[in-house]
């Protein structure tokens, strides 16, 4: 720790750091623009002047930019010096000569950081009496607005979207005070973390269009801690509400997983939440089969009569509900009759990633602790469809060398533009094995192309490389046992080597094959982390709890039984046929969803489900972190947790409130016995009073149902929350896992969260939120025995047909969010070249496929790195029904309609 | 004549010289600036084609192209006229007199500067000193420099009878 | 009088080529240095010489080569450039050595590259010194030929590949880390300091950025050694000086001199004077970026120290000439325009600060000023200066103006007051 003194008062500082993050650390309210915790300092905005003096006899001193200088031992400034002052407000006096003056018509207004600092500099006066320079604006796609005009040029856009995502469309133009940020020219921004300039533009030039199409003020939304149900990260969210809607989503900073940054299905994938056709009420079956809404008591009796006849009933939970709900179902049904709701294959691989995690001996590290890997492999997982905040950081793993060219001449780690410029985009090796191409192999060192088996082969032989008395891999090709050594040398000479897999592909050998590295790398003395990605938001507590997969449903299912269908798909799971089968053998049906599925047009009778943002949840990430979100939306109808909905069902009445859920959870299944640390518990109060989830210049309570009626609604009072409904309660330093936006004096904008920090860039006062329900117990190294499966042999006129789930459109909910649907692009069967011409078809040509479950018509795109008989079909898109892949498939050119 | 169109994209011969360019550098993109100057020297400006074909070849991605192309003075985003006159607007010549001269020019070419005229010979703009201050105020008529410029020498220089 | 860097250089009459060059002494200093010279003697005997930069800044030539790392392995390779990227306006002594004696630039290259062991050099060259460019390329062809470039130099074992880089154009690139992300093809946008180009330049390797004609001095000083050298200036600093002078004076051109020729004698004897009915009011003397020097203090020696005694800077030795019949509000504003058209755009006060002077300068110059336009501009000077600012090119816009805010306070409350251009009428 260094000591620094600040207008001639002594504070801490990390001798590492620069002068800002030290003064906004020690908690100075000292202006910037173009720094960002994340991104670095460059030097461009000027707004952070202060005056440093050499040595305390020094009176003289001489004005610095905080962000550019370090923070050296001994170091003393005075943020309070009248010329620096006096310079901070004409920063502000030159950046206002070219923004508007319109803040009540412009969209970032009452959470812009341009206003903060304008106010913090105490600029006010306008002497500027010449025009202003305006722009054209470009149309980005369905996620971000433009608005160019309000630029400051700060150059934040570009540091993060080209430097930190790896983006290559967005750049800047032109030069002096012309300089322009946007695309080449009008069209979709195609990074997937787009989304992310919303937050990271200081000022209104990039703004969440999804919140555009229904604005309104940050002051008048309420707000709620959650997180991401779009994938198996576990990103934090914060969700916002209005008149009963959510309407936007944004990063909520958890210093261990997401930081500052979510990927574009997360931050606008919420649209599912908002659709008019989604569940509000009751549907019964009538007894001539058609379906009519009913009320609360009226689907509470037919449950019921329904359940009063004792047959046999099957549960079937889901990956996408919370833990309290499929816990819910496994009490209501029982251990034997509980299903986890996923297909047989996924539940094997995620057995398989399970044991690997919890009885291994290697941990799966925080995507913080990802970031300091200083070799990657990954191996079979295409990461930035799968898990894209896990890609974002991997990506500034690869930095790792940069920062090491940069300690070398001494460079601060922070300054971004000289390690950038020293470093010329050297980056630490990153070693890609995968099917097709992946949106990391811009910053690998090699990749390597293969089907399932042959990347679980070189995997096996890569383990064999660094561990002798690992089996060796037969028949390897000398191509792929030279990249197994190149690749075995670079874990080898690796600190912290991080091995990525998952469950894309499927393959439960490919998965042991990445733990039989790490493994291998644990006993050669390297930190060696595993990272496995799981399908969906809560597949990793779904598969804590165990339970039969769908297959297992649909095979014990016997005539007159009862299926209760929890938040669940099955058309999703398993073959159209075979779902059909055990709904027609089910005597009633029973759905609880939030969103119209097919399964739910099968129910007899639909209970409306609380979506994320409708009930206080826990769900599990693929690091095993347990995480809470809470409630932000209170609907007026029937629609309540899932949980509830079950509890009525069961009749019991223990469960008053979710805490009461989780207590038994955890006091059930020791697996779950930490989850009640994730967060308070719902009677947690400061000072007396709950946590507000509106903020306090919230405007309207009294006249939003005025059309209606003169008395102002009644605030929904949660049963036993940490949050109150409204604008009333405590707001200020709350635990991590509770705060429900961020905002400070004189903060307005999400940089406030500075306030909220540790240290700038650092933990969340109290620690980040979740708690990690395992670490890895060596119990069982992952089967010493395993050994590689054969090589891959391509079928006489079949073709190994692999599975890919697209960002957008390869997970069930986001994708019916309407801004994520028009950036799903149409399913596409992809072929190499020369397999396509076998085939007589083209790019873009029309192809039948079949399957044993069926037959699909698709497109083909012509993949050149696609290995020879191996095809790669996009899954899970609207509309498409569900196949089992991977799996062996029978193109032919489809024959036009005659 | 008319301004040229630039429908065709780049002969192999010029894709090669653009690739013997790389071959300069430790870096391929380092070669952009004089590939976008040679592309402009055969079609006089760079078209959204070219760009597009010069990123690739240099393994640049067109936005990242675009913002060093208009960055820079000399690389011409917009059609130009057959010859570009780059009349210097810096103090040496300022002092002596460019402001007639330019006024001049635009007179005869029925142009302002930044504009082409309408027979498309002559594009009008403006440029920082030429190391020509001895004889201001000066030009370049594209890669000639002119200096001791006034009415005269530039009808002289325009082929016009007084 | 000596003068070395012009001495082969004639007006009307093509540069020598290879073989004239070598029949005038030339590649005598590549011989001597290739035939047994270590790089470090080379560097100790251009220290010696205490060459100053000539570019503007006068940093010593000696020192900077020092400053490279000398454990190659480590380091990776050194690249030498040559900032040819004259754009100074006012300025056109780089022009003169480049079109006038090109060998003589890529022998000092060819010394500079050997001394702090580059393998490769580049010349980045002003994209508009179309003349040069041909000059240079033919010219290092020649060399190229002749072997004094290439592998294994004259049989030395040193290897050096010389590149002409022709710029796309901006003011910034002459900053030399500007410069250097010109050359690696990006925006000029200048570095931030440390790390320094000697460590951290080119594709973040060692690097050397000299001006052209800092460079050209060096075979001399090879050849002539150090003591030569000193005595050619007539004051402190050693060598000769490409001095110039534009404006309303009779002959404008540029003139090698001895170093420290005072002021009034390169206006008076080599400029011959003002023009008739033209009196000099008072010069920026070394381009755009210096200050202004008054008549009364025109006896000044022109060198480093003795410039800044007066309060400016020698800059390029380009002087530019204010006459008594010339605006000297209209002057400020033609050279603020053109600082605020070269900013960058990557700082704010540069970027946003230089547009609001110019604008101010313009409605002042247009009789639409008011007085407090003047404590914007006094501002602006203070809150332009080095250290405020991202690099050094708005203080460089600041130095004319501080000085002319000084000098011209009377023209400024003058356009103010009246309402106009006291000059608009007078022409």
């Amino acid at each position: 720790m260094a000591i620094i003194h600040i207008d001639d008062r002594e504070f801490t500082a990390n001798p590492k750091d620069n002068l800002l993050q030290a003064c906004l650390s020690n908690g100075f309210d000292l202006p910037y623009f173009c720094w960002h915790p994340a991104l670095g300092s460059v030097g461009a905005c000027r707004q952070c002047a202060v005056r440093q003096f050499a040595n305390p006899e020094d009176t003289t001193g001489r004005i610095v930019m905080a962000c550019m200088t370090p923070a050296t031992d001994g170091t003393r400034i005075s943020i309070a010096d009248p010329e620096a002052v006096s310079f901070r407000a004409s920063v502000i006096e030159w950046l206002m000569t070219n923004h508007p003056h319109d803040c009540p018509v412009c969209e970032e207004g009452g959470e812009c950081h341009l206003q903060d600092m304008t106010v913090m500099t105490g600029h006010a006066y306008r002497r500027y009496r010449f025009s202003k320079r305006t722009h054209r604006n470009q149309y980005l796609g369905p996620f971000v607005k433009h608005e160019m005009n309000r630029c400051i040029a700060c150059y934040r856009c570009v540091r993060f979207y080209r430097d930190y995502a790896g983006g290559a469309d967005l750049d800047v133009y032109a030069a002096r005070n012309n300089v322009y940020f946007g695309r080449a020219e009008d069209g979709v921004l195609e990074n997937e973390f787009s989304g992310n300039l919303v937050e990271v533009c200081p000022t209104g030039v990039f703004t969440d269009k999804t919140l555009s199409a229904a604005y309104n003020r940050k002051w008048d939304m309420r707000s709620a801690p959650s997180v991401c149900v779009h994938c198996g990260v576990g990103c934090n969210t914060s969700v916002n509400e209005r008149g009963g809607q959510v309407r936007r989503i944004l990063n909520r900073y958890n210093g261990a997983v997401n930081g500052y940054f979510l990927c574009d299905r997360g931050r606008f994938g919420y649209g599912f939440a908002n659709r008019p056709d989604r569940v509000r009420t009751p549907v019964l079956r009538d007894p001539g089969g058609s379906m009519r809404t009913a009320t609360r008591t009226e689907a509470l009796d037919a449950l019921t009569k329904t359940l009063g006849t004792g047959g046999k009933i099957i549960g079937i939970g889901s990956p996408r509900a919370s833990l309290e709900a499929n816990f819910a179902l496994r009490r209501l049904v029982g251990a034997d009759g509980f299903h986890a709701g996923v297909s047989a294959r996924e539940a094997r691989c995620l057995a398989t990633a399970i044991e690997i995690l919890q009885a291994g001996a290697v941990p799966t590290p925080t995507l913080r602790e990802m970031e300091a890997a200083d070799v990657v492999l990954v191996l079979g997982e295409d990461v930035a469809d799968t898990a894209p905040r896990v890609a974002l950081a991997l990506r500034q793993a690869a930095r790792g060398r940069s920062m090491e060219i940069a300690d070398r001449l001494k460079i601060a780690h922070w300054q971004d533009a000289a390690v950038r410029d020293a470093a010329q985009g050297a980056r630490s090796p990153l070693f890609v094995a995968s099917v097709a191409a992946t949106r990391l192999d811009d910053i690998a060192a090699r990749t390597c192309r293969a089907a399932p088996c042959d990347i679980a082969r070189l995997g096996f032989a890569i383990r064999h490389r660094i561990d002798a008395n690992a089996p060796s891999v037969e028949d390897l090709p000398e191509a792929m046992q030279a990249l197994a050594g190149e690749i075995a040398d670079a874990l080898l000479a690796a600190k912290r080597p991080l091995i990525v897999s998952g469950c894309g592909l499927g393959d439960e050998a490919v998965l042991r094959a990445a733990a039989g590295i790490a493994q291998a790398l644990n006993g050669a003395d390297r930190l060696p982390g595993i990272v496995l990605a799981v399908p969906e938001c809560n597949s990793m507590g779904l598969a804590l709890m165990q339970g039969g997969s769908v297959e297992d449903a649909i095979d014990t299912v016997t005539e007159g039984a009862t299926v209760i269908v929890l938040e669940n798909d099955l058309y999703r799971r398993a073959e159209r046929k075979r779902v059909d089968a055990l709904f027609d053998a089910a005597a009633n049906v029973i759905v609880l969803d939030h969103v119209s599925t097919a399964t739910v047009a099968r129910a007899d009778i639909v209970l409306p489900s609380a979506n994320f943002a409708e009930c206080d949840g826990t769900l599990v990430s693929g690091e095993g972190r347990a995480q809470r979100s809470f409630q932000a939306v209170f609907p007026k109808d029937d629609v309540q947790a899932s949980w509830m909905w079950l509890r009525d069902i069961a009749g019991t009445s223990e469960w008053h409130r979710l805490d009461d859920v989780v207590r038994s959870l955890a006091s059930a299944m020791t697996q779950f016995v930490a989850i009640g640390e994730a967060t308070p518990p719902g009677d947690f109060r400061i000072a007396g009073s709950r946590i507000r989830s509106e903020p306090h210049r919230y405007s309207g309570r009294t006249a939003v149902d005025a059309d209606r009626t003169v008395h102002e609604p009644r605030a929904s009072v949660p049963e036993e929350s940490p949050f109150s409904s409204t604008m009333e309660g405590y707001y200020g330093q709350m635990p991590a896992s509770l705060i429900p936006f961020f905002w400070a004096p004189a903060w307005n904008s999400i940089q406030s969260l500075n306030k909220f920090q540790d240290e700038v860039g650092g933990a969340l006062r109290g620690g980040d939120p979740g708690v990690r329900l395992f670490e890895p117990n060596g119990a069982a190294a992952p089967r010493p025995d395993a050994t590689a499966p054969g090589q891959f042999v391509r079928g006489p006129g079949q073709w190994f047909v692999v599975p890919r789930r697209p960002i957008f459109g390869g997970e069930e909910l986001s994708a019916l969010a309407p801004a994520v649907a028009e950036r799903i692009a149409a399913p596409s069967l992809a072929l190499n070249p020369a397999d396509a011409r076998s085939l007589d078809v083209e790019n873009g040509g029309m192809i039948d496929i079949d399957f044993k479950s069926g037959s699909y018509r698709l497109a083909v795109t012509v993949a050149p790195e696609l290995p020879s008989g191996v095809a790669m079909l996009s899954v899970g898109l609207p509309g498409m029904d569900w196949c089992a892949l991977p799996g062996w498939g029978t193109p032919r050119r489809a024959e036009p309609a005659p | 004549m008319s301004i040229v169109e630039t429908e065709a994209g780049l002969t192999a011969e010029q894709r090669a010289a653009i690739e013997a360019m790389a071959g300069h550098y430790d870096d391929k993109r380092a070669a952009c600036i004089e590939a976008l100057r040679y592309v402009q020297g055969h079609y006089r400006w760079v078209s959204d084609r070219h760009l597009a074909e010069v990123a690739a070849l240099l393994d640049m991605s067109r936005a990242d192209l675009d913002g060093v192309a208009t960055y820079y003075n000399l690389i011409f985003r917009r059609p130009v006229g057959e010859h570009v006159i780059f009349l210097c607007d810096s103090i040496s010549c300022w002092v002596m007199g460019r402001e007639a001269v330019n006024a001049h020019l635009c007179k005869r070419l029925g142009i302002q500067p930044g504009e082409t005229s309408k027979d498309g010979a002559y594009t009008l703009l403006p440029i920082v000193c030429i190391g020509h201050c001895d004889h201001a105020p000066a030009m370049l008529l594209d890669d000639e420099l002119h200096g001791d410029l006034d009415a005269v020498r530039i009808d002289t220089i325009l082929g016009i009878q007084p | 009088m000596e003068t070395p860097l012009t001495n082969n250089i004639r007006p009307d009459r093509e540069p020598l080529d290879i073989e004239g060059y070598e029949q005038a002494g030339g590649y005598r200093a590549v011989r001597k240095v290739l035939g047994g010279m270590a790089p470090a003697d080379v560097i100790e005997a251009i220290t010696q010489s205490k060459l100053r930069g000539r570019g503007g800044a006068g940093f010593p030539t000696g020192i900077k080569w020092s400053l490279v790392p000398k454990d190659l392995a480590a380091s990776g390779p050194h690249y030498l450039v040559v900032n040819a990227d004259e754009m100074e306006p006012g300025t056109f002594k780089d022009r003169l050595l480049l079109e006038g004696d090109p060998h003589q630039m890529i022998e000092a290259v060819i010394v500079a590259a050997y001394a702090i062991q580059a393998e490769t050099a580049y010349i980045f060259l002003r994209g508009e010194y179309f003349l040069a460019e041909r000059r240079l390329r033919r010219a290092v062809g020649e060399a190229d030929a002749r072997g004094y470039l290439g592998t294994n130099i004259l049989g030395s074992g040193y290897d050096l590949a010389v590149h002409v880089h022709a710029s796309g154009g901006r003011y910034i690139c002459g900053e030399e880390t500007a410069l250097l992300t010109a050359l690696e093809g990006r925006r000029a946008v200048p570095r931030a300091k440390p790390p320094f180009p000697q460590t951290s330049g080119l594709w973040g390797k060692p690097t050397v950025v000299n001006n052209v004609e800092t460079l050209c001095n060096v075979p001399h000083i090879i050849n002539n050694g150090a003591d030569w050298f000193m005595g050619l200036g007539r004051g402190e600093d050693g060598g000769t000086k490409i001095y110039g002078a534009s404006g309303r004076v009779r002959r404008p051109g540029s003139w090698e001199l001895p170093m420290s020729t005072p002021l009034c004698e390169i206006i008076e004897e080599h400029a011959g004077g003002m023009r008739d009915g033209y009196e000099l009011r008072g010069v920026l003397p070394g381009g755009l970026s210096t200050s202004f020097i008054m008549a009364d203090d025109i006896e000044v020696k022109m060198d480093f120290a003795s410039v800044e005694k007066v309060g400016s800077r020698l800059g390029t030795g380009a002087v530019i000439v204010l006459d008594q019949r010339t605006c000297p509000i209209g002057m400020l504003r033609n050279l603020e325009h053109f600082f605020a058209q070269e900013s960058c755009g990557w700082c704010t006060p540069c970027r946003d600060g230089l547009p609001w002077v110019e604008r101010l300068l313009a409605g002042i110059e247009a009789g639409e000023g008011e007085m407090d336009d003047l404590d914007i501009l006094e501002q602006h000077v203070k809150f332009l200066g080095p250290g405020r600012t991202f690099c050094a090119h708005a203080p460089g816009a600041m130095a004319p103006l501080a000085s002319g805010l000084k000098y011209f306070r009377a023209e400024f409350e003058q356009h103010i007051h009246e309402k106009r251009c006291p000059w608009n009428e007078a022409h």
